[in-house]
């Protein structure tokens, strides 16, 4: 049942560490303007999952296929060039480093003389803007330090940076774990957006009611294996914990 | 009136805005991280204001303030490689002794009949070299940056020995004495030379893709990993990068003593040290400047100059200098 309507699509995704199954055969699939979520126990598989599609770790069988073509990873870059990006729990920003800094980390845009390279700061800043900007994000300035933002501020830097590199699929895990009711609705807001512009976006939570607030499509996961794939619309609280923990059997 | 009106009025927000300048600085003072950038500044003017107060006619001579740039050429180019292994959150005991073997093989050049620029180019890779395997020991087989330079430390002077047989080397050469001597506009060549380094380094840090990576591997090395960035390739290159300094700081050492001393002169490694936490570089990595390091490096030398124009004795030198290095780590020190 391939599609070629699928941002991303995992087929039959196997992955063992030593003599521990860590997916026993996911297959999974997320569309293009939408939030497609994982949720799962810990231990049941969900991060494993997202580290084969981000790059991280290279699944022992399975394919990975984006709009329809096969494709392979053996390092995150290359996922990258596919147009996913990760955003992980801890972020990845460096607290030293200016919010445009860290927004351009490792991609930074260089002017030439010659073979000597040197940044263009002030295009870098100028995009960094936009970036910001685009998914309505508000920073008071793009030069101050990382340190410095909230934990709201810094989940949104982390996710513009994300978004902004013409990515097809976003992977965010734990977008407001850490996060107060006011800062989470506005990363909710962000993801929205994010969504309305297109993006496939895949979220792992442990949150439900965040996950019927936002998702479109849910997977379910217990130890290694797919449970179910369920509507968001057609699904409830009570089914998905059921079947978390394995009160209830999957379904489709 | 109307006038005199409008002038209250400018009056008033003058007062306005220098009531927020005052908050402002308030704000700025409070920030530990304003005294590590800025202490250095303020420490440097105290030494040359206190030692210019109690010995004019000795101290602030253009002969000596000319000796103290001399004195902080060599420490100041070894201060800049210091400074990118310590922004890494590394460090790089064996400068010193790189530096020494950096000499020696120059020496071993010189008298084997080479020309004076592949002498040079030799020092140059000689401490590169030292500096490739510090890197690839340090990044490769992840091992204790302060343990493997250590070791460093004994095997390049080790090396150094074996190298020259324990004996320096007479190099005589006239282009190597004018940089020495010389000066041009009361700067002499050493410090031009080590100060066309210094804004090298600057820009390198601050301006250019690796700098940063630099600056975000030692501020938090598994984001920069995340980032795609290589944290192996940046650790490599910034101890090549120390190693290749102590090579052309070994090259100014034998132009000013005018041999290849396979003695190594560890004092060079305290000042470097020193000087990179003096110059508000924290020693976690990731943050920092080179014009920071350079300027406590001048202070450094201007203290011990100062002291000895003043007459203290060598051996509480040592003592002030260690002192002032444990003072500023204690005034700057700011948690991770």
């Amino acid at each position: 049942m391939t599609n070629d309507s699928f941002a991303i699509e995992c087929k039959d995704i196997k992955m063992s560490f030593g003599s521990v199954e860590a997916l026993k055969g996911v297959s999974i699939y997320a569309k293009p303007g939408e939030v497609t979520a994982i949720i799962g126990d810990n231990g049941a598989g969900k991060s494993t999952l997202i580290k084969c599609i981000s790059g991280v770790y290279k699944s022992d069988q399975g394919a990975i296929l984006i709009n329809g073509k096969e494709v392979n990873f053996t390092n995150p870059e290359e996922s990258r060039s596919f147009g996913i990006e990760t955003v992980y729990q801890t972020l990845s920003l460096i607290e030293d480093l200016s919010i445009w800094q860290n927004l351009f980390l490792n991609r930074e845009i260089t002017k030439g003389f010659g073979p000597i390279k040197v940044l263009n700061k002030y295009k870098m800043k100028d995009e960094a803007s936009k970036m910001l900007k685009n998914l309505d994000v508000y920073i008071p300035s793009i030069k101050s330090r990382t340190r410095k933002l909230s934990g709201g501020q810094r989940q949104a830097v982390a996710i513009c940076r994300a978004a902004g590199w013409g990515s097809s699929v976003v992977i965010m895990d734990e977008p407001t774990a850490a996060l107060g009711v006011r800062e989470t609705a506005k990363v909710e807001e962000l993801i929205k957006r994010m969504k309305s512009q297109g993006l496939a976006i895949l979220l792992i939570s442990h949150n439900f009611d965040q996950v019927l607030r936002l998702a479109d499509q849910i997977w379910v996961m217990r130890q290694g294996e797919l449970m179910a794939g369920l509507r968001a619309n057609e699904t409830s609280g009570d089914e998905l914990v059921a079947l978390i923990t394995g009160a209830k059997s999957g379904r489709g | 009136m109307k006038k005199r009106g409008s002038k209250s009025d400018t009056l008033a927000t003058a007062s306005v805005s220098d009531s927020n300048l005052i908050s402002n600085l308030r704000v700025k003072f409070k920030d530990p991280f304003f005294w590590s950038d800025w202490l250095v500044v303020v420490a440097f003017v105290v030494v040359l204001g206190f030692f210019g107060l109690i010995a004019p006619a000795e101290f602030l001579t253009l002969w000596n303030l000319n000796n103290i740039l001399v004195a902080a050429s060599i420490p100041t180019i070894i201060v800049v490689g210091q400074t990118f292994t310590v922004l890494t959150a590394g460090i790089d005991l064996s400068v010193s002794s790189t530096m020494t073997f950096g000499a020696v093989s120059f020496g071993l050049a010189f008298t084997n009949g080479w020309s004076l620029w592949k002498c040079c180019l030799i020092s140059i890779v000689a401490g590169a070299f030292v500096g490739l395997l510090n890197g690839l020991i340090i990044a490769k087989r992840k091992i204790n940056d302060f343990i493997v330079t250590l070791g460093m430390l004994s095997v390049a002077s080790g090396a150094a020995l074996v190298l020259s047989d324990g004996k320096p080397r007479q190099i005589i050469s006239e282009s190597l004495s004018t940089l020495a001597i010389n000066d041009k506009f009361n700067i002499p060549y050493l410090m031009m030379v080590a100060f066309v380094i210094v804004l090298i380094g600057h820009f390198t840090l601050f301006h250019t893709k690796f700098g940063t990576h630099v600056l975000a591997t030692g501020g938090d090395p598994d984001a920069a990993r995340a980032m795609g960035i290589s944290i192996v390739k940046v650790k490599i290159a910034v101890y090549v990068i120390s190693g290749a300094l102590a090579g052309v700081a070994g090259i100014l050492a034998i132009s000013r003593i005018g041999s290849a001393e396979p003695a190594a002169n560890t004092a060079i490694l305290l000042n470097s040290v020193a000087a990179v936490v003096l110059g508000g570089v924290s020693l976690f990595g990731g943050r920092g400047s080179i014009f920071g390091p350079f300027i406590a490096t001048l202070l450094l030398q201007s203290l011990l100059n100062g002291l000895t124009v003043i007459g203290v004795a060598a051996y509480y030198q040592y003592l002030s200098i260690g002192l002032v290095v444990i003072l500023s780590a204690s005034l700057v020190r700011t948690e991770k």
